[in-house]
């Protein structure tokens, strides 16, 4: 492990090497745009270093700057999300308890450091308490449906989501005050992992693994990102506390979860007949559609490292 | 106005501008509304935007998603006896959104309602106009339309008339609720239509409602 100055600096090299790639290889293959994964891996760099922007300026307010950050970016996902679920007229005070009740709890749960709390509150508490809400206007038409896909939508918009800035709490002994860097090593090495999914499926992919749910996805890209990924997360062991093999193995958890994210939520879109969850990031479509590997990777990388890295 | 009544308004014009800008803004976190232009273009000049009524925000977001340069050249046409009920609502209708103020009641009418939105596109805006006359919260997609859309576009042919489709607003803010549930809504402008010459009422109402539908069924 090394110190934090040095080991933000090396993140930023890396940010800055990553730009540099991407425009060598747009200047090089396809100087006029064409070339769809360049383009793709253009774009989610560009992403990398606007949210790298965001958390610095978060920062300066400290964990409560990012407390904020995150906040929005639930909310936005929320609202992304509830747009395509199953609801009536029934479920106004169900939605409004999410986005105004639900919401701000987890993340006083999350800033305050009740771990266990932050933990439990969504899939226990919120799970059995925001049907009621429901139940009490009386209206039994698709009730398990609303109910069902509202819950969904509050678990991996807030719970999830939540799962990122609570990293900063977790307390690693010899680690203290560089829990950030775990923010930034989960994040690369998903991303990592889904550029370089994406890029070998479009390059040597040939057997698509589920071609009713994405026409990109293929056992030859999966694997071979993964290998990425891994190879990825060992270089970067750097940022975390974890032995250069520990990282490999989180980064292939990692990498695991973030493909299931994909194909879930890529599930979910084709059910309700979207491509996109939103708009609000412009290539990207919505923040649903950027995050949804590092959502599902997030929860278990923060679990992982809690169990195993935390002294009790 | 002379230059010194100019400089005496600027206070006001600074008043209702902010003002349109911090509704813009609310309305904007709530639902993050994106435009679709399909069909039509954002021109300045004067037309009709005429658009499904599910909410009272409808022009709200309408008046949101327009270009900055034309939102203050756009009037939503709007009942006075619910915009002049109370001294906030009188200053948003009438001041910040200058709403062209029609009286539904015809034994208390002084002006002629087409009459007033005449007036107002020969003064070059753009008008916001809900031909189902109230919100709509059966479960079809449209009610019938009230003839004040016809009337217009008898006297006015050559004014395009533009059908905008509100999607999703009726879940933010239902009827009879105070906490809007934020959601994101769309706004799409289809291609304009314009009134043929002898064209009988009921034909062109339908052909008007069919064109929103069919934009509402596209989404």
């Amino acid at each position: 492990m090394i110190g934090l100055a040095p080991a933000l600096f090396g993140l930023g090299v890396v940010l800055f090497l990553a730009a540099i790639l991407g425009q060598v290889l747009r200047e090089a293959i396809a100087p006029d745009g064409s070339h769809p994964v360049i383009e793709t891996m253009n774009a989610r760099i560009a992403a990398w270093w606007a949210f790298a922007v965001l958390m610095a300026l978060a920062l300066l307010a400290g964990k409560a700057g990012v407390i904020a950050l995150f906040v929005i970016v639930s909310f936005s996902a929320l609202r992304e999300f509830l747009t395509l679920t199953t609801k009536s007229v029934a479920d106004h005070w169900t939605l409004a308890a999410s986005f105004f009740l639900v919401l701000p709890a987890q993340y006083t749960f999350v800033a305050a450091g009740w771990t266990s709390l932050a933990a439990l509150f969504v899939p226990v508490h919120v799970f059995l308490l925001l049907p009621v809400i429901s139940a009490l206007q009386g209206r039994p038409e698709q009730f398990l449906a609303r109910v069902a896909e509202t819950q969904w939508a509050v678990m991996i918009s807030i719970y999830c989501v939540s799962s990122i800035p609570a990293l900063l709490w977790l307390q690693i002994p010899g680690f203290e005050g560089h829990t950030l860097l775990l923010i930034g090593f989960l994040i690369l090495v998903v991303q990592i992992s889904d550029i370089a999914q994406y890029a070998i499926s479009r390059g040597i992919g040939r057997r698509l693994i589920a071609p009713a749910l994405s026409g990109s996805k293929t056992w030859e890209g999966t694997v071979g990102g993964v290998v990425v990924a891994v190879l990825a997360g060992g270089a970067l062991s750097w940022l975390t506390p974890f032995t250069q093999l520990q990282a490999m193995g989180m980064s292939l958890v990692l990498a695991l979860m973030g493909f299931f994210g994909d194909l879930v939520m890529a599930a979910i879109k084709r059910d309700k007949g979207t491509r996109d969850w939103g708009h609000l990031i412009a290539p990207h479509g919505g923040f649903l559609d950027r995050l949804d590997s590092v959502i599902f990777a997030a929860p278990i990388f923060y679990h992982l490292t809690r169990f195993f890295w935390v002294t009790p | 106005m002379t230059g010194v009544e100019r400089i005496k308004a600027l206070p006001y014009r600074i008043v209702t501008k902010l003002a349109g800008d911090a509704i813009s803004l609310f309305a904007r976190i709530l639902t993050a509304p994106r435009a679709i232009w399909s069909g039509s273009d954002p021109l300045p000049g004067p037309r009709v935007y005429y658009s499904n009524h599910t909410s009272n925000a409808d022009f709200v977001l309408i008046w949101t998603v327009l270009p900055p340069v034309l939102r203050g050249r756009t009037r939503p046409v709007a009942a006075l006896d619910y915009w002049l009920a109370s001294p906030l609502r009188a200053f948003a209708g009438r001041d910040v959104f200058r709403a062209v103020l029609i009286d539904r009641r015809p034994e208390a009418r002084t002006e002629d309602p087409v009459g007033q939105m005449l007036t107002a596109l020969d003064a070059g805006s753009a008008l916001i106009i809900f031909p189902e006359g109230r919100r709509n919260t059966s479960d079809d997609a449209l009610l019938p339309f009230k003839s004040g859309l016809f009337h217009l576009a008898r006297q006015r042919p050559a004014v395009d008339l533009i059908p905008v489709w509100i999607s999703n607003l009726n879940h933010v803010m239902p009827r009879g609720k105070v906490i809007p549930v934020p959601l994101i809504c769309t706004v799409t402008f289809g291609a304009p239509i314009r009134i043929v010459p002898d064209e009988p009422k009921e034909i062109f109402l339908a052909r008007a409602a069919a064109a929103l539908a069919d934009l509402g069924a596209a989404r």
